[in-house]
């Protein structure tokens, strides 16, 4: 079940609760650079290190953040579900993953390619901007549940 | 401070004389390991004793001879007379020896103290608990009540998180209420390995998938004070009235009924006036370092 599947439409696209609201125009530019994937529970969808060229927002599902590190047990930080996204490493140089991520369940996703969304954003700085204030926070509130797990803070 | 009789060996128990300062026996009636080093311990009077009721929410301090009295929510099912469960972490010297009780051991308690979680303000609305690492185990008696009465209030949304999955208590139950059509108990830990499929990341992470309507919805927050905080301003950032949010706080107890000041919180005795407390009279001191 792991590949692609029926094509996206500008007006599902339009519908993710992350890019609803962005301009048509802005959209359309990314629509042939979308594309809607399936993937069996277990699937690693990216490995840490590999380059980074793809922006993902779940439809349906559960996906694994995990840590790897070489004589260590794979370690989840974090799952995510239906509306959440992941992936921005392609915005950031060297576009490597910087973590492995990897289906739970059954999973529906929409990928965006990298560089196409850079162009986009480049080309079109109100909706990069809208683009950035909506991945920023969310950037923020993991950075701040970072803090946390590494505070430890359930620790006797 | 109160001291701890001398209840050593397998003595005939000592009747209580019924003060509120003065412990009675209990003899630990059952043991549940919960996690690696955090038991439940099932607690039953001396033979024509009777157990004083509780409100959930409650705490007894128990204590053992020689090693100390300590402060322990109460976390059984407040509907059921004739005993009262506890559920201890072994940390210090009291809790360790509490924690390592068999069945069959004597120990003292007294109480219950404190003011409970409000479960009248539930009635009619939907309700959010969010419960952070043995925070739990003051919430369970809570969550036994409301699903007592589950038909006099709306949703409920409960979000557990605890340090790894190996930590996560009372896992038979949480199964069967995870089972439950009428309630929603989402879990998720701060870090797993691979064979974990539930969540993972902080409860605030949870709750933006919460169901509830911010305009007639109470939450009940116990855990970690970072986590309530960061609970508390998430839910008020989901809409939910400061007024509508209580969070049930800890620090040393000793005396238990509000006269010797170690559990002071700002003008709060915790002993006394909470455990649980409203989130509007308290937010502003838990953001005082050091308070």
């Amino acid at each position: 079940m792991n590949g692609p599947v029926r094509p996206i439409t500008s007006a599902e696209l339009e519908a993710h609760a992350f890019l609803h609201g962005l301009s048509a125009r802005f959209l359309a530019e990314l629509l042939p650079h979308t594309e809607r994937r399936e993937f069996a529970a277990g699937h690693t969808v990216a490995r840490e290190g590999d380059p980074a060229r793809e922006f993902f927002l779940i439809e349906v599902g559960k996906v694994a953040l995990e840590i790897v590190a070489e004589g260590r047990p794979h370690l989840t930080v974090l799952t995510l579900g239906p509306g959440e996204v992941f992936g921005w490493s392609w915005l950031v140089p060297p576009h490597l993953w910087r973590v492995d991520a990897r289906t739970l369940k059954p999973s529906r996703v929409v990928v965006v390619a990298g560089p196409a969304l850079r162009d986009a954003l480049e080309a079109h700085p109100e909706d990069g901007y809208r683009f950035l204030r909506r991945l920023v926070p969310i950037l923020a509130r993991r950075l701040d549940a970072t803090r946390l797990q590494v505070f430890d803070v359930y620790r006797p | 401070m109160s001291t701890a009789p001398e209840i050593a060996g397998p003595v005939a128990p000592v009747p209580s004389h019924g003060g509120p300062l003065e412990p009675a026996p209990f003899t630990v009636r059952a043991r549940a390991q919960e996690t690696r080093d955090t038991v439940s311990l099932v607690l039953a009077p001396a033979p024509g004793s009777e157990v004083p009721a509780f409100r959930p929410g409650q705490f007894n301090m128990l204590s053992v001879p020689g090693r100390g009295e300590v402060a322990i929510s109460i976390s059984g099912d407040p509907g059921r007379a004739g005993e009262w469960v506890h559920t201890v972490r072994a940390l210090g010297l009291a809790t360790q020896a509490l924690a390592g009780s068999m069945p069959g051991t004597l120990i003292a308690a007294r109480g219950p103290y404190g003011q409970g979680w409000p479960v009248d303000r539930a009635w009619g609305k939907d309700v959010v608990i969010v419960a952070g690492g043995v925070g739990l185990a003051p919430v369970r008696p809570l969550l036994l009540e409301l699903l007592r009465h589950r038909a006099r209030f709306g949703r409920l949304e409960v979000i557990y998180g605890a340090r790894t999955p190996d930590d996560l208590l009372y896992a038979p139950e949480l199964a069967a209420w995870r089972g439950r059509t009428d309630a929603r108990f989402q879990v998720t830990v701060d870090a797993a390995g691979r064979d974990w499929y539930g969540d993972v990341g902080l409860v605030t992470q949870r709750l933006p998938d919460a169901r509830f309507d911010p305009a007639s919805a109470v939450a009940f927050l116990c855990g970690p004070e970072i986590m309530m905080r960061l609970t508390a301003e998430t839910l008020e950032g989901r809409g939910l009235p400061r007024e509508g949010i209580w969070v049930s706080l800890e620090r040393t107890m000793q005396c238990g009924v509000g006269l010797c000041g170690h559990c002071q919180f700002g003008p709060y005795l915790l002993c006394r006036d909470g455990p649980v407390l409203p989130y509007r009279d308290v937010a502003r001191l838990l953001r005082i370092r050091g308070l």
